[in-house]
């Protein structure tokens, strides 16, 4: 091969690299130029805190479903959670007139709708998809029952936990950056984290180095049952109402988070930052397209183009990567 | 009379990204015969057979086939111009039968491709089973087979496709000494009809039986072609590993010290029963047996992958109870499983977080993991057992058969295991890697280690270990001191003749 040769083929594996760990932010970047050059006041601090606004409460759910979906798992049942930890959290807060009760009971009801996906996940063997399928029904079900199909209305402050601000941010996107250090901590400084990559990565393998499988599978839904309870509390805040049919199909907006973000369906690869990025090209796109005056019906048509033109691209990155193979 | 080359590689090279896999490799492969290639792991040899098979495309060079110039552009096309491959790693579909897996691809139809001819596929396959000597229906669903019977199948396979060119890597890894005298025989015939082959071994001994010619192949350079007849075990060998091995079983005294694992009485159902042996500190303990024997079964149970329903463990004295593979990390007691791809690794993940994975307590402080610590330790293990790597977060997929070996004895080590059980070992890694695992058994025994090594290759375990227990039938059939130690005086007992 000729030197020059031999030099522009590195440049170009050096720009394939760079497109390959970076390709994500690089979309983004792409989406907030174009979306400042449409719209002028895209960079006004209102219209990015009410773009955060608006991802809060789907980007938190994404978190939990990245860590599922490391673990080569996923919860169908979040939208369903986030109605009933939210209604229950809005009579809670009726009840006793104390917001962080309200908040509390929410974590709970997602947390034990996390603990009984879980349980028949590990106990039974059951496929993540089926169980939480079933879960998305009996919470829906549930938050219906309790509220016999009607909203609360009149909440009272409660709503200042979706429209409400400490000092300039936004109650959820405070709740938001919380949630994602939490995953970024327990993806990259705790056992838990290595654990689910681990699983997803090779169950087998993982149990024969001694992890308690069960427990880590059961652990990872608890905390996206959290999550979703936080954002249960949360939208029913911004609404401000108890609604019992909110959040629904909100997981599927969450998995597209996730997995924009590099989250890998065959477990074991993903990032809580990847998610986070993932969510606001979401956002972003959503934002874009309302500032064009993008008709609904359409936007959900290029949505879900989008989708797939994204995950082909990272796809097809990822398997060009020429890996030294075994010899 | 000089034959003709069926296919001439010329100035082949081929890199990946941190390593040079191939350099300016020539080969020439006649028809009718048997062409061996020999290597170490990593040493590139299945890399080339990717590039005649179509899989990788060389980034210099020209594959002359047939006396053309060609380009190798898939597997698809090497298919149709007459080059079949058996691959090491067994590809199959575990639900589809025998005859559906034998003509995957190439399915008789009923008129224009459309309907399948039923009928006519397991006719075509039953016929095909017969004429090869194999006994198992057509409509035997792949998952019912032995790893052994899968193999031959594959061979069946590739060699039913009137392919002028049969890629072979490592045929007989997973089959029988029966089998391999079938297969033999079958390569014999082939070379008759003309067929060019091309027998990728780490098995010596058979290499000499089969090859015409013999290449062999280190870190990527052809070392030396010759007739097989110029070369010797010796001369293979030293070139393999660019290195003289005086003796392959590095075997040194070690004082033995107290018994450290009791096993008393041990059952699980009808898997293994009363099994009682004990091993001593520093001691390289021997498990022999045949395929069956109950003895990956007892080692998973102590181990705690597997169950036992009665007996004792006792451990430095104590009874312990293993009821889970974490109860038995936490005692000390450490196993190598035989199946590393499965068990051993968690492939798509780094080198770095595979060593840590099972040690993770060591470097948590307050729920947090120390990764400094992490990295110092990890760095400093794979330095030790001299991992070859361009780093320690490179997924471990990319790494050769015995460099992830390493990596999972890395990773074993780091747990501090008073009690190492390997199980099969050096299945599937080459004499060079091989004989950097002896010298660490040896190592660890020195250090006062306990170690109990299965194996079905005898002459390793008479190698390496201080005793041998046989097992036949999931007993414990005999126990041989040192002094008795024979290849026939094992199979006797593991054969109760």
């Amino acid at each position: 091969m000729k030197s020059d040769e031999k030099a522009a083929a590195t440049k170009i594996s050096v720009i394939e690299t760079i497109i390959k760990k970076y390709g994500i932010y690089l979309v983004l970047l792409v989406m907030i130029i174009i979306s400042a050059i449409i719209s002028p006041n895209f960079f006004d601090s209102k219209n990015l805190l009410n773009i955060a606004r608006q991802i809060s409460v789907t980007t938190i759910i994404a978190f939990g479903q990245t860590l599922l979906i490391i673990c080569g798992m996923i919860d169908l049942s979040s939208g369903s959670v986030v109605a009933l930890s939210g209604v229950l959290g809005v009579s809670v807060y009726m009840a006793t007139g104390s917001l962080l009760f309200a908040i509390l009971v929410g974590i709970l009801i997602g947390a034990v709708t996390g603990i009984i996906s879980g349980f028949f996940v590990t106990k039974y063997k059951m496929p993540p998809f089926i169980v939480t399928m079933a879960m998305q029904l009996v919470a829906r079900g549930a938050v219906y029952l309790y509220t016999g199909g009607q909203p609360i209305y009149q909440i009272g402050d409660f709503k200042k936990l979706g429209q409400g601000s400490i000092g300039f941010m936004p109650i959820p996107v405070f709740f938001m950056i919380l949630v994602a250090v939490c995953s970024w901590v327990i993806l990259n400084r705790m056992r838990l984290g290595r654990y689910l990559y681990a699983i997803g990565g090779n169950e087998d393998a993982s149990r024969a180095s001694g992890i308690h499988v069960g427990s880590v599978k059961i652990l990872a839904f608890v905390i996206s049952g959290v999550f979703a309870g936080v954002a249960g509390v949360l939208l029913m805040g911004r609404l401000n109402a108890g609604l019992p049919q909110a959040g629904i199909n909100y997981e599927f907006d969450a998995i597209t988070a996730a997995i924009i973000g590099g989250t890998s369906f065959t477990g074991g690869i993903g990032t809580a930052a990847g998610t986070l990025v993932g969510a606001f090209i979401m956002g972003i796109l959503n934002n874009i397209l309302n500032l064009m005056n993008v008709q609904s019906y359409v936007q959900q048509i290029l949505k879900g183009v989008i989708i797939v033109a994204a995950v082909a691209i990272d796809i097809s990155t990822k398997t060009r990567k020429s890996k030294p193979v075994k010899m | 009379m000089e034959k003709d080359f069926i296919l001439e590689l010329d100035n082949i090279s081929k890199s990946f990204p941190g390593v040079r896999a191939l350099e300016n490799v020539n080969i020439r492969v006649k028809k009718g015969t048997v062409h061996v290639i020999v290597g170490e792991n990593g040493a590139g040899k299945s890399t080339l057979m990717k590039i005649i098979n179509g899989n990788h495309q060389p980034d210099t060079g020209k594959i002359v086939y047939k006396g053309k110039e060609m380009v190798m552009k898939d597997t698809i096309m090497t298919g149709q111009i007459g080059i079949s491959m058996i691959y090491q790693e067994l590809n199959f579909i575990p639900e589809l039968t025998v005859a559906e897996n034998l003509f995957l691809g190439r399915e008789p139809y009923v008129g224009i491709k459309s309907i399948l001819n039923n009928k006519q596929l397991y006719k075509k396959a039953d016929e095909l089973l017969k004429k090869e000597g194999l006994s198992y229906s057509p409509y035997t669903k792949m998952k019912e087979l032995s790893v052994s019977d899968i193999q031959m199948l594959e061979i069946v396979k590739a060699v039913s496709i009137d392919a002028n060119l049969i890629i072979m890597d490592e045929p007989t890894s997973a089959i029988t000494n029966r089998e391999v005298d079938k297969l033999f025989d079958k390569i014999e015939k082939l070379k008759e009809k003309g067929v060019a082959i091309i027998y990728i071994s780490h098995k010596l001994n058979e290499v000499f039986r089969i090859a015409d010619e013999i290449s062999v192949l280190r870190d990527g350079v052809i070392i030396e072609t010759r007739a097989a007849a110029d070369f010797d075990h010796d001369s293979i060998i030293s070139m393999m590993v660019g290195r003289q091995i005086t003796n392959i079983y590095p075997k040194e005294k070690v004082d033995i010290g107290e018994v450290v694992l009791k096993v008393q009485e041990l059952c699980s159902g009808k898997i293994f029963k009363n099994v009682s042996f004990e091993a001593r500190k520093g001691e390289i303990v021997g498990i022999a047996g045949l395929m069956g024997a109950g003895r990956t079964e007892l080692s998973s149970a102590i181990f705690g992958m597997d169950s036992y329903d009665s007996g004792k463990i006792i451990l430095e004295g104590r009874e312990i109870k293993i009821r889970s593979v974490s109860d038995a990390i936490k005692s000390g007691i450490i196993m190598l499983t035989e199946d590393r791809k499965k068990y051993g690794l968690v492939l798509k993940r780094s080198i770095r977080e595979n060593i840590s994975l099972p040690n993770l307590k060591q470097f948590t402080r307050l729920g947090w993991l120390e990764i400094k610590k992490e990295l110092s330790e990890v760095a400093q293990k794979s330095k030790e057992l001299e991992v070859k790597t361009p780093g320690l977060d490179i997924a471990a997929d990319s790494l050769s058969g015995g460099n992830q070996q390493k990596v999972v004895i890395a990773k074993w080590l780091l747990a501090k295991p008073k009690v190492l059980i390997l199980d099969e070992p050096t299945r599937g890694i080459d004499v060079g890697a091989k004989f950097e695992i002896y010298r660490l058994m040896v190592k660890m025994a020195e250090q006062g280690m306990t170690i109990i090594m299965i194996s079905s290759e005898l002459p390793e375990l008479i190698g390496m270990s201080d005793r041998i227990y046989v097992m036949r039938q999931g007993e414990i059939a005999g126990e041989l001191p040192e002094n008795e130690f024979s290849q026939e005086s094992i199979m006797r007992i593991a054969t109760g003749g």
